[in-house]
Parts: structure tokens; C-alpha cells; sequence
């Protein structure tokens, strides 16, 4: 019975945070106006979320472009439709490349960053002392944080998906000889803005929302010691990536249907 | 003098109780801080000193008893009404607790900018004078990482009374100090009480240097008030529990000794 128990108990612990997380949220969207109304506090948090993963972003996605592209040639080719590059390598990172790649290379690189920040600061009374000035800590530190995460993951995935393009076009047209004409307008022609971009966008806002807010819950609830802020930042990372990989698969079956 | 011509103390604490889950903190403690004066609140690490001055800053609710501050209820306010409580009261953390990402001026202009709508130049000449108290204007392009621990808890200071406040908390001001810092900051406290009048409340176990500055001591242990009075009566103290621990005395009430089984079976036992 040992393993019942042990079941039921995780389950708890499991509940309490989701429950203890989705009241965290309220309180976090309750300071939002705050922030909208100081839009430097968000300026300074997209450019330092933002700006900062801009990089890895870029890099990752045109690496991930140019493997599409070589991997795709090779299949497409044995049925003479290597015309259908471009609509391939396009829909592939707008649907899911794009979105789901992004997510997660912006969980370990702004979401793990952001947990460790806001940890650092409740581990060194920083928030404490901004709550004994009677400031909350929630709008001044919390809100803007999440705003600016959530507003960044959609730009940062829509640079990964062109750079990823770019990349495709590099090697399939550039390399290996694909006409760039049909590259081109095969992929004009079959990637459809409603059916494939805005929902590419939906899923990266959904994704950026749930890493933002695993991210800063993770922080600001942190055992407030140097060990504690270590594991609340490898969380934010694993429950991030699970998370962004299972919503995927819900969302994709919602959008692109078949179920 | 007596209990009616006493001024009404500016915080009154009275049966407080209070636990971290099975860890009994406070059992039943009454303190009062009166007005203008200088109060330590003394005990050993893990009493719950800092508990208690979270309590009066209203980050931490007591389990019942009650926690007044300038006539308010401090657990029962409304967070807004606990806010505008708080900036009258200034806080200097055992770390500083100042923002790592702001230099030394923007830290101590935080609760300037904050919460009052003064024009720049204003809040710069504030600044300056708070830094120019503690000596440090000359260090204020500098970030919170570049301070030594007693240059950090003087900036907590200015920080802490930017806003001019009514009375000023300190968390263990002198601890890990070297004497030089100990007296800059013991000048420094007692220097804000007269001139400015501000009440202070220390919480230490640091005995000489608080027994040379303090008005009245409170000496906590185990959740309860063990002795207080001002410090030279409470040198005369009866408590065998006060006389170890102002005399530093190894053994006594308190025991040199983590509770274990007997010594003798201990050794000669092979488990445990
Ligand atoms: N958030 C917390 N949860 C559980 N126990 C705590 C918490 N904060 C402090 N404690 C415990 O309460 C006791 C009193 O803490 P504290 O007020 O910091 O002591 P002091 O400041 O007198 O050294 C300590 O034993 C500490 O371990
Ligand atoms: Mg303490």
C-alpha cells in the first residue's frame, strides 16, 4: 500500500501548486495595469527577455532551416517534387517548428534566467525590503516580467520561422539547385494566413504564456536559499518543456484537426 | 514614574503567539516600544527576532495576540492601509537587502521615486543628504556589489530613511562586523534617534554594544520575554538564563549540549 499512499501524496503536493500557481496568476494579472501604465518597466524586460534571446534564436532557426531543407530535398527528390521545398520547409517551422523550437530554447535561455533573477532576488530580501518600502513586489517585479515574456515569445518564434526559411532557401535553392521561382511560389501559393500563420502565432502566444508564468511562479515561490534557487531553475526548465510539449500536441490537434 | 504618565508606547505587542507549522515561535510575548527611545529586542539565533520584526512591518501574521503600531492593528489592516502604514516605518535587513541591479543613488532614491512625485532635482539633493549622513556620497555611482558588508548596511540605513519615518527597525545591525563598522553604525542609530527623534528598534545579540546604546531591553527566549528593563538593571537581573547569556557564560540554563542519549552508552552502543 506503500505506493498508494506515496501516489495520493504526490497528487496533493501536485494540486497544491497548480492551485497555489493559477492564484499566483490572478495576483499577477491584478498588478498588470500598473505596468501598462509605466510602459519603462516593460521596455527595460523585453529588451533584457526580448532582445537578449534574440541570438540563439536566430542561430538555432536558421541551423534548423538549413537541416529542414537538406532532409526534405532528399525525400521529395525521389518523387521528382523537389519543386515543393519551399511550402514544405515553410509550413513545417510556421506550424510547429517555429512555435515549438522557440518555446523551448526560450524556456532555458529567458525562462531559467528570469527564475534565477526573481529567486536571487527573494533569497536576498530584496523582495522583502521592497514590500517593507511599501512597494509590491508583484507589480513591480512580477508583472512586467510576464508581460514582456508573453509578448516576446510570438516575435521571437516568427524570427526563428524566417531565419529558418532563409535558411531552407540557403540550402535547397542555393546548394542543391532547387528553382528559386518555385521555392518561392509554391510557398505563396500553400501556406494560408489564417489556417497556418495566425495559428503558428496562437500556439507560440499559448507557449510563451504558460513559460513566462511557470518561470516567474518558480522564482518567486523559491525555497529562498542558494540550493533552493539552483532547483527552482532546472523546474523551470523541465515542467517548461513539458508543458510546451504537450499543449503542442493539444493545440495541434484542435487547429490541424483529424481527431 | 508611573503607568499613567507614561506615554502610550508607539508599538504595543501583547500575547503574541505564533508557529512555522509544529515550531512553536512566540507563546505568549508582551512587548511595548515606547516613543523617541532606543529598544532592543535580544535573544539567542532562531528565537525569532526577525519573525518578530516581520510581524510589525505586517509581512507576517501572528496565530493570535495582538500587534498595534501607532494605535493600528497591524494583522487586521487592508494591504492599502498597511502600505501607507509602512511608509512611515523604515527597515535596515541583516544583508541590506539592497537591489543588485541599481548603483548605490538609485537604491537610496527608490522609495523617493516611489512614492512621491518630487522633481528630480529634489529627489538628487534628498539623496545626497541621506548618502552625506552616512558618509557615502562620494560612493554613489557604485553598485550594491562593490560594498563592503558595513558600507551595504549603511546604505540599507540611508535607504531606510529616505522617506523620513516614524521609527526604524534594525536586523541585527553590528553582526559580523568589524569594530571600526560597529561604532560608525552604533553612531549612526544613535545619532538618527536624538537628533530626529526617530524610534528604533534593534534586535541583537550583540550584548556590549547594545547595552551602550540601548534605552530599554527586551530579552526573548524561547517565545517568551525572559527579563527586560533598561540595561543596567538588567545587569541585577535574577534570571540564571539572562546572566548566562549577558555574561556569555558557555553552560547553564542554556546547555553546551545538543540534547543526546548518555555519553557513556553512546560510545559503547554501536547504533544511532
Ligand atoms: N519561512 C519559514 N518557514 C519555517 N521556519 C522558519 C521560516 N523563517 C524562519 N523560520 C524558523 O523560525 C525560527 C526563527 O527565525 P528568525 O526569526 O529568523 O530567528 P532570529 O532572527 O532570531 O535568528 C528559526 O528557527 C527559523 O529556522
Ligand atoms: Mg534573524
Amino acid at each position: 500500500m506503500d505506493w498508494l499512499q506515496s501516489l495520493g501524496r504526490t497528487g496533493l503536493i501536485l494540486f497544491e501548486r497548480l492551485g497555489r500557481g493559477h492564484l499566483f496568476l490572478l495576483r499577477v494579472f491584478g498588478g498588470m495595469s500598473d505596468t501598462v501604465l509605466r510602459p519603462s518597466l516593460l521596455i527595460a524586460q523585453m529588451y533584457s527577455i526580448g532582445v537578449l534571446s534574440f541570438t540563439i534564436i536566430a542561430i538555432s532557426g536558421l541551423n534548423v532551416g538549413m537541416v529542414l531543407g537538406l532532409q526534405m530535398y532528399n525525400t521529395l527528390v525521389d518523387f521528382g517534387a523537389e519543386d515543393s521545398l519551399g511550402q514544405v520547409v515553410a509550413l513545417s517551422l510556421v506550424r510547429e517548428l517555429g512555435p515549438v523550437v522557440a518555446a523551448l530554447l526560450f524556456a532555458g535561455r529567458a525562462g531559467s534566467a528570469l527564475t534565477a533573477e526573481i529567486g536571487l532576488m527573494k533569497a536576498t530580501e530584496q523582495l522583502s525590503g521592497m514590500e517593507m518600502m511599501a512597494v509590491d513586489p508583484i507589480k513591480r517585479v512580477v508583472a512586467p516580467r510576464f508581460l514582456a515574456g508573453m509578448l516576446s515569445m510570438p516575435l521571437l518564434a516568427a524570427i526563428f520561422s524566417a531565419v529558418g526559411i532563409l535558411g531552407g532557401f540557403f540550402v535547397g535553392v542555393g546548394l542543391l539547385g532547387v528553382d528559386s521561382g518555385a521555392f518561392w511560389s509554391q510557398m505563396q501559393a500553400n501556406v494560408d494566413l489564417r489556417e497556418d500563420i495566425v495559428n503558428g502565432v496562437i500556439k507560440s502566444f499559448v507557449f510563451g504564456f504558460v513559460a513566462t508564468w511557470i518561470a516567474v511562479y518558480e522564482g518567486y515561490d523559491t525555497v529562498p536559499t542558494t540550493e533552493g534557487v539552483s532547483r527552482s531553475t532546472t523546474r523551470t526548465v523541465v515542467h517548461s518543456a513539458f508543458a510546451i510539449l504537450a499543449l503542442d500536441f493539444v493545440l495541434t490537434a484542435l487547429m490541424f484537426g483529424g481527431i | 514614574m508611573t503607568a499613567s504618565d507614561r506615554p502610550e508606547p508607539l508599538v504595543k505587542i501583547r500575547d503574541l503567539h505564533f508557529r512555522f507549522g509544529a515550531r512553536v515561535i512566540f507563546d505568549g510575548a508582551d512587548i511595548d516600544i515606547q516613543r523617541g527611545k532606543i529598544t532592543t529586542i535580544m535573544g539567542p539565533s532562531g528565537t525569532g527576532k526577525t519573525t518578530l520584526l516581520r510581524m510589525i512591518g505586517g509581512q507576517l501574521r501572528p496565530d493570535s495576540g495582538s500587534v498595534l503600531v501607532d494605535g493600528l492593528e497591524v494583522p487586521k489592516l487592508k494591504t492599502d492601509e498597511l502600505f501607507a502604514l509602512r511608509k512611515h516605518m523604515g527597515m535596515m535587513f541583516q544583508t541590506g537587502a539592497l537591489f543588485t541591479g541599481l548603483t548605490i543613488f538609485e537604491n537610496v532614491a527608490y522609495p523617493l521615486r516611489e512614492h512621491t512625485k518630487l522633481p528630480e532635482a529634489m529627489i538628487r539633493d534628498l539623496v545626497l543628504i541621506k548618502l552625506q549622513a552616512v558618509g557615502l556620497r562620494g560612493a554613489r555611482n557604485l553598485m550594491p556589489a562593490e560594498l563592503s558588508g558595513g558600507m551595504a548596511r549603511r546604505v540599507a540605513l540611508a535607504r531606510a530613511v529616505a522617506l523620513d519615518p516614524m521609527m526604524i527597525m534594525y536586523d541585527e545591525p553590528f553582526t559580523g562586523q568589524d569594530p571600526i563598522t560597529v561604532g560608525v553604525i552604533m553612531q549612526l542609530i544613535r545619532h538618527l534617534n536624538e537628533s530626529l527623534g526617530i524610534t528604533s528598534i534593534i534586535v541583537s545579540h550583540d550584548v556590549t554594544e547594545v547595552s551602550a546604546i540601548s534605552d530599554y531591553i527586551y530579552m526573548i527566549s524561547e517565545g517568551k520575554v525572559v527579563d527586560h528593563g533598561p540595561p543596567a538593571e538588567l545587569k541585577q537581573s535574577r534570571s540564571d538564563w539572562v546572566q548566562q547569556f549577558l555574561q556569555a557564560l558557555p553552560d547553564g540554563p542554556v546547555p553546551f549540549q545538543y540534547p543526546a542519549p548518555d555519553y557513556r552508552a553512546d560510545l559503547l552502543g554501536d547504533g544511532g
